[in-house]
């Protein structure tokens, strides 16, 4: 423990803004009650990767996704992040999580939900908000409360949220969830460019359709395992 | 354990937070509203259960005011984090670079706020109602509101992180906190009672009570509150 | 044999307890002399004042589980906080029952609004909501953790509601002990006090040792049913 977290300071002296993370996972369980999410699922996600995270509803993917960002506490395990100090302000920085969930208010406008999020990372700058609110095309209403968006306007936003602060490991939950044909090929454009830079990315979809020409990388979860890691053939020329 | 590792200062986060409560709350007025209502409603009731004379305005006036607004506190404090809940935005805050700690005093500013303009309105009616001459001691009044308040708002926010993960949140935050809440009542009505008396004067004993029970909650949230974000 | 041994062990402590219990009774009724203006009810003192204090001292305990739970994160804190608190509210209860049944004949009601009896009864309300909160949390770790954290803030006041007593009069018989001058106790009734919170925290660790075994006992059973789920096929 104690030699384990004066190396990875070490680390993060030399790297303070990490453009690349790879992802540990270290015989992680997570139990609700009776029920486990995850069992002793250990999994190396090197930097730079493209995991596509199979598998179907309730196998476990959103659990994993939410123990690699820290959101919630393994119940038996490790969660490792490499090339930041666990407890530098980085590592929080590097993890760009797309939930479930929207993680928006629908109380305030587009423009508003993402200022206050850039606020909260110490970005003052108007004009990257402004660039993320047209790269999703949202501008024309971005002074429109969130509650009056479409389900695919929330998603595309909700992405915006998670990559505007320009974090190294990605970790998506269902990021196609509502979005049209436009919308996907928005998503798979900003992915792939993302892919291109080195960041380390984890898309959790039950289909394997969507953004599987990106992935390097194949894992399947099923009742709280991996029960298949392959590579996907088109991998061998990226 | 997360750490205060924000690097962003805990103020500039708590203003942030802040700033957002305020704003989506100026919006919707739903928490204002309901609560003006409920203590107007309150107040009004409880002239029926009696017919209250000068003195009896006087003896019974400061108790009511402040079980009314325990009452009020207690419900309008309860979507403070159940709002967090509603699109998972609580894992957003967690996901932040910011001081936990922060998450709480923005939320417990915000809802300070809140009450105090509820409070600020209620006072010429409850004046006017129970004819009861507040103006010369308005400055100690809006002292004795603020103490009482904060000692409710600080207890209540934490309580309110605790009943959102529960079932019956709704019911429940009322159940834990008003006991806690007791020592406050007590202090806030003597101090109440004191300056609307015939001769108004100021119930320094109380006050220190009531700067003591919001440091002491103050400093257990600061402490504790942390534990609570955990998933 | 191991089992025995506990049947064993625990006919002791029950049968030891029971003992001590019977000589407090012997030593309230017999040794203890009459009050001079309270008369005979004025023996209910005892127990009244012996429990309140014997309460206190599981909501204490509850408190420390509730630090080392928060600090240390084993389930044993949590199990130790949740048996002290039933068992320190059944305390706490005696002390309410006991209370009006010596005031009736003494001050002529059964209940008065006094602030000692009044913060008893607030004591009591915050560690039924300490129950009902965790009857309403369904993860354990959170149950653990959300009532920790509102167990401490309810010790946390149990001396501010006391304080208020001092600062807001009270009308209560409260200086008899370690009160101000003129208050004192005879010094049989000491003893014989002394002797009824022995009796007390026997009861006391007694009724832990069971209700933290009932925990504990909980808690196998759901991890053998995990088990059992985790491995359907397995049958042990």
């Amino acid at each position: 423990m104690f030699a384990e977290s004066s190396t990875a300071l070490a680390s993060g002296l030399v790297n303070p803004h990490p453009t690349s993370v790879g992802l540990y996972l270290e015989r992680v369980s997570k139990r609700y009650g009776l029920l486990y999410a995850l069992r002793e699922v250990s999994l190396q996600i090197r930097a730079g990767e493209f995991v596509l995270l199979l598998g179907p509803n309730g196998c476990g993917k959103t659990t994993l996704l939410r123990v690699a960002a820290r959101l919630c506490q393994p119940t038996s395990g490790r969660v490792v992040l490499e090339g930041v100090a666990p407890e530098a302000p980085e590592s929080v920085r590097a993890i760009g999580y797309l939930g479930h969930q929207t993680l928006l208010y629908d109380e305030l406008t587009g423009a508003e939900n993402l200022r206050f999020f850039a606020r909260l990372y110490g970005i003052q700058s108007e004009s990257l908000l402004n660039e993320w609110l047209q790269a999703t095309e949202l501008w024309p209403r971005r002074n429109d409360l969130v509650r009056t968006y479409s389900r695919g306007m929330r998603q595309r936003l909700s992405i915006a949220r998670t990559l505007f602060h320009d974090p190294a490991l990605l970790l998506l939950d269902e990021p196609t969830t509502g979005l049209d044909q436009n919308g996907l090929a928005w998503l798979g454009r900003t992915l792939a460019r993302l892919r291109q830079q080195g960041k380390t990315i984890v898309v959790s979809t039950h289909s394997r359709e969507a953004l599987a020409e990106l992935a390097t990388r194949y894992v399947t979860l099923a009742a709280g395992t991996v029960v298949d890691d392959a590579v996907p053939h088109h991998s061998a020329q990226p | 354990m997360k750490e205060l590792v924000g690097s962003m200062g805990i103020g500039t986060a708590t203003y942030w937070i802040l700033a957002k409560e305020l704003r989506a709350e100026l919006r919707t007025r739903e928490l204002l509203h309901t609560t003006l209502v409920f203590v107007l409603l309150v107040v009004v009731l409880f002239s029926f259960t009696f017919e209250p004379t000068r003195e009896e305005s006087r003896r019974y006036g400061p108790g009511l005011l402040w079980l009314a607004l325990l009452f009020a506190g207690s419900l309008m404090l309860q979507p403070s984090f159940v709002r967090e809940q509603n699109n998972d935005t609580l894992s957003a805050l967690r996901l932040a670079p910011i001081a936990p700690f922060s998450i709480f005093l923005g939320k417990a500013l915000a809802n300070f706020l809140f009450l105090t303009v509820a409070e600020l309105l209620l006072l010429p009616i409850f004046a006017a109602l129970y004819d009861v001459t507040i103006l010369p001691v308005l400055g100690e009044i809006l002292v004795v509101l603020a103490l009482g308040t904060a000692g409710m708002v600080t207890t209540g926010t934490v309580f309110a992180a605790i009943g959102a993960q529960a079932r019956m949140r709704e019911l429940l935050l009322p159940l834990l906190l008003l006991p806690l809440l007791v020592p406050v009542l007590i202090a806030s009505v003597t101090a109440t009672a004191s300056l609307l008396a015939q001769e108004p004067a100021m119930d320094w004993t109380a006050m220190k009570f009531l700067i003591g029970f919001d440091v002491i909650y103050l400093a257990a949230s600061a402490l504790l509150f942390e534990f609570l974000l955990e998933d | 044999m191991h089992r025995n041994g506990i049947h064993r062990s625990r006919l002791v402590g029950t049968l030891a307890v029971a003992a001590l219990m019977g000589i407090a009774g012997y030593a309230i009724f017999f040794l203890a002399p009459t009050e001079r203006t309270m008369g005979e009810i004025q023996r209910i003192f005892y127990f009244h004042v012996a429990s309140a204090w014997t309460a206190f001292l599981a909501f204490f305990l509850v408190f420390v589980a509730n630090l080392s739970y928060l600090v240390r994160r084993r389930p044993v804190w949590d199990q130790l906080a949740v048996s002290a608190a039933e068992v320190g509210i059944a305390f706490c209860t005696v002390v309410l029952l006991t209370g009006p049944i010596w005031a009736k004949p003494v001050w002529g009601i059964w209940w008065t609004w006094d602030a000692r009896l009044t913060s008893t009864f607030v004591l009591w309300l915050l560690y039924v909501g300490y129950l009902l909160l965790r009857s309403l949390v369904e993860d354990p770790t959170r149950r653990a953790v959300t009532s920790a954290v509102f167990g401490i803030f309810a010790f946390l006041d149990v001396p501010i509601v006391y304080m208020s007593i001092r600062w807001w009069r009270t009308q209560h018989p409260a200086p008899v002990i370690a009160g101000g001058e003129g208050s004192g106790l005879d010094p049989t009734m000491w003893r014989v006090l002394l002797v009824c919170l022995a009796a007390l925290v026997a009861l006391l660790v007694l009724l832990l040792r069971q209700r933290f075994r009932l925990e504990q006992l909980h808690s196998e059973l759901e991890d053998l049913r995990l088990r059992i789920s985790a491995n359907p096929g397995n049958r042990f």
